[in-house]
């Protein structure tokens, strides 16, 4: 597996770390927060198909990268920088 | 009346368990061997799915086998049926490294994981099946004093769980194997935590063995069955809809580990797991060299031989969600890496075969053996990558748990909302990284 940074390009799997689904953070202020919380941390889809993730390129620019991946094939469809 | 009786007889040869089942013994073996084993029959009975069943038990793997065995032997249940994909056993049964051990630390774990190494002692009388449950030991060996020290409290829990264990010194493991790396300037080898009671079993009769007994019992098995969505009743589960036509049944249980989140989805729930990927590896056949099962504690490295000689290993999960079942390069290298560092004899044997199998990996490390949200579904998941050894406790749990709605003593803490309620079993203490558990 290959993963497009949109900074270095193209590099191996194993410059990169896996930090997991792209699940947005709770509100903390929210009256319902622990709920959110517990479901943003403990539940997930886990779809087999598309996948939206976060991976942090740890041995190349150490960017933090949303990558978009089919979880049947690894085929990257699409790689941005997460914080964009 | 002679028809009636003729009618009468097929039917009693066609469900009578006793007249079918042809027991295994050395003297069934040597008159089958003599007459050019012409006479064997199907072991269990490929059926056709009925329209209803008291439990319809999804998943034809160790653990739905097992579930639909218990539920018959041990509960008198018998109007069941295990629904398989594929055909039974053709998922994570037949991928796992067959390592079967109970030496887990937490108070939720290690007495379920012990009671399943007491069924597998029992298995093969129980089944009347050659399981080849070969209990050469299980041997994790240390690097550190700090690594003593974790070992030893790892014996005492399994001890007081009544299991055994033994912490061995360096010489005791050089006994062992005498060819692994002790002087390695990085990892030097300190000694060993040894459970003899651990060791291997054949995965694929595991599997053939449950069939057989819950056949033989009357438990329907319908192979090439996919679930292809739930009919409910409100918050009810009252069928299943399927390939092969609608199946109602009086409970549901999933066994279908590894793709637990896909079947649960169909009824819109969201589990507290990810689907990862763990590859293993076999080797060509040698003589004889590994005596146990041996698992490197300085990086992630287990290997055992096989009886037919190969060496089977395997080391850590590839680390991203995937349901692709099949596996990438760096955790190959990772693995060898791993072997080579241990036992460097191993250097010049070839690789014949590497896969990959599904893993539930629940967020603590632990399964979940409990009921849903919803009545009449049960759920059996979570199994991460310890699935084969706990597949005779984690049948026998789940069927009291479908047979009498409470929870086994030893797997009562498998809670679906335990991750809600703070009560958490994590081996590892990584929190909610599957990819690290």
């Amino acid at each position: 597996m290959r993963i497009r940074c949109p900074y270095c390009g193209e590099r191996d799997l194993s410059e990169y770390i896996y930090h997991g689904d792209m699940a947005a953070r709770p509100d903390p202020a929210a009256p319902d927060a622990q709920r959110r919380f517990y479901e943003a941390v403990y539940l997930r889809d886990n779809p087999a198909g598309p996948h939206e993730e976060l991976w942090y390129h740890a041995n190349g620019c150490r960017g933090w990268l949303r990558v978009r991946r089919d979880t049947r094939t690894h085929e990257i469809l699409d790689t941005a920088f997460a914080g964009s | 009346m002679l028809v009636r009786t003729y009618q009468y007889m097929l039917r009693l040869t066609s469900w009578s368990p006793v007249l079918r089942l042809m027991r295994y013994s050395f003297l069934t073996l040597g008159r089958a061997a003599l007459r050019g084993h012409r006479d064997w029959q199907p072991a269990w009975r490929d059926a056709e799915p009925r329209p209803s069943y008291d439990i319809v038990v999804v998943g034809g793997g160790g653990h739905g086998l097992a579930t639909a065995y218990y539920l018959a032997k041990k509960h008198g249940l018998r109007n069941v049926a295990v629904l398989e994909k594929g055909w039974i056993g053709s998922g994570n049964a037949g991928r796992n490294t067959t390592i079967i051990r109970s030496n887990y630390l937490l108070p939720g774990n290690e007495p379920f994981y012990e009671w399943s190494m007491k069924l597998w002692e029992g298995l093969e009388q129980e089944l009347n099946y050659n399981a080849m449950v070969s209990q050469r030991g299980v041997l994790n060996v240390f690097h550190s004093d700090a690594q003593r020290d974790a070992f030893a409290r790892r014996g005492n829990a399994m001890r007081l769980a009544g299991a055994d264990a033994e912490l061995i010194d360096t010489d005791a493991v050089r006994r062992i194997l005498p060819f692994a790396d002790f002087d390695n300037a990085r990892f030097p080898i300190k000694g060993g935590l040894l459970q003899r009671r651990g060791g291997t079993a054949r995965h694929d009769a595991v599997v053939w063995g449950y069939a057989r007994g819950a056949s033989d019992l009357g438990v329907d098995i319908v192979q090439n069955c996919e679930v292809t969505g739930f009919l409910r009743e409100g918050d009810r589960v009252i069928a299943v809809e399927t390939t092969r036509g609608t199946i109602h049944a009086g409970k549901v249980g999933l066994a279908v580990a590894g793709s637990s989140s896909r079947v649960a989805k169909l009824l819109g729930l969201r589990l507290p797991i990810e689907s990862h990927l763990i590859q293993a590896f076999v080797s060509e056949a040698v003589k004889p060299l590994i005596p146990c099962v041996v698992t490197f504690g300085a990086g992630h490295f287990y290997i055992s031989q096989s009886d037919k000689g190969g060496l089977v290993f395997g080391g850590d999960i590839d680390g991203y969600n995937s349901y692709a079942q099949r596996g990438n390069l760096p955790v190959v290298e990772d693995v060898c890496e791993g072997g080579m560092a241990l036992m460097p004899i191993i250097g010049r044997v070839r690789i014949l075969r590497n896969w990959a199998g599904l893993l539930d990996m629940s967020m603590d490390g632990s399964p979940i053996i409990d009921r849903t949200p919803l009545d009449g579904l049960y759920l059996n998941s979570g199994w991460c990558y310890g699935g084969f050894k706990a597949t005779p406790a984690s049948g026998w749990c789940f069927a009291h748990l479908l047979a009498r709605d409470e929870h086994h003593e030893v797997a009562s803490d498998y809670r679906l909302d335990r991750f809600e309620t703070g009560h958490l079993i994590d081996e590892k203490g990584q929190g909610a990284q599957p990819n690290l558990h």
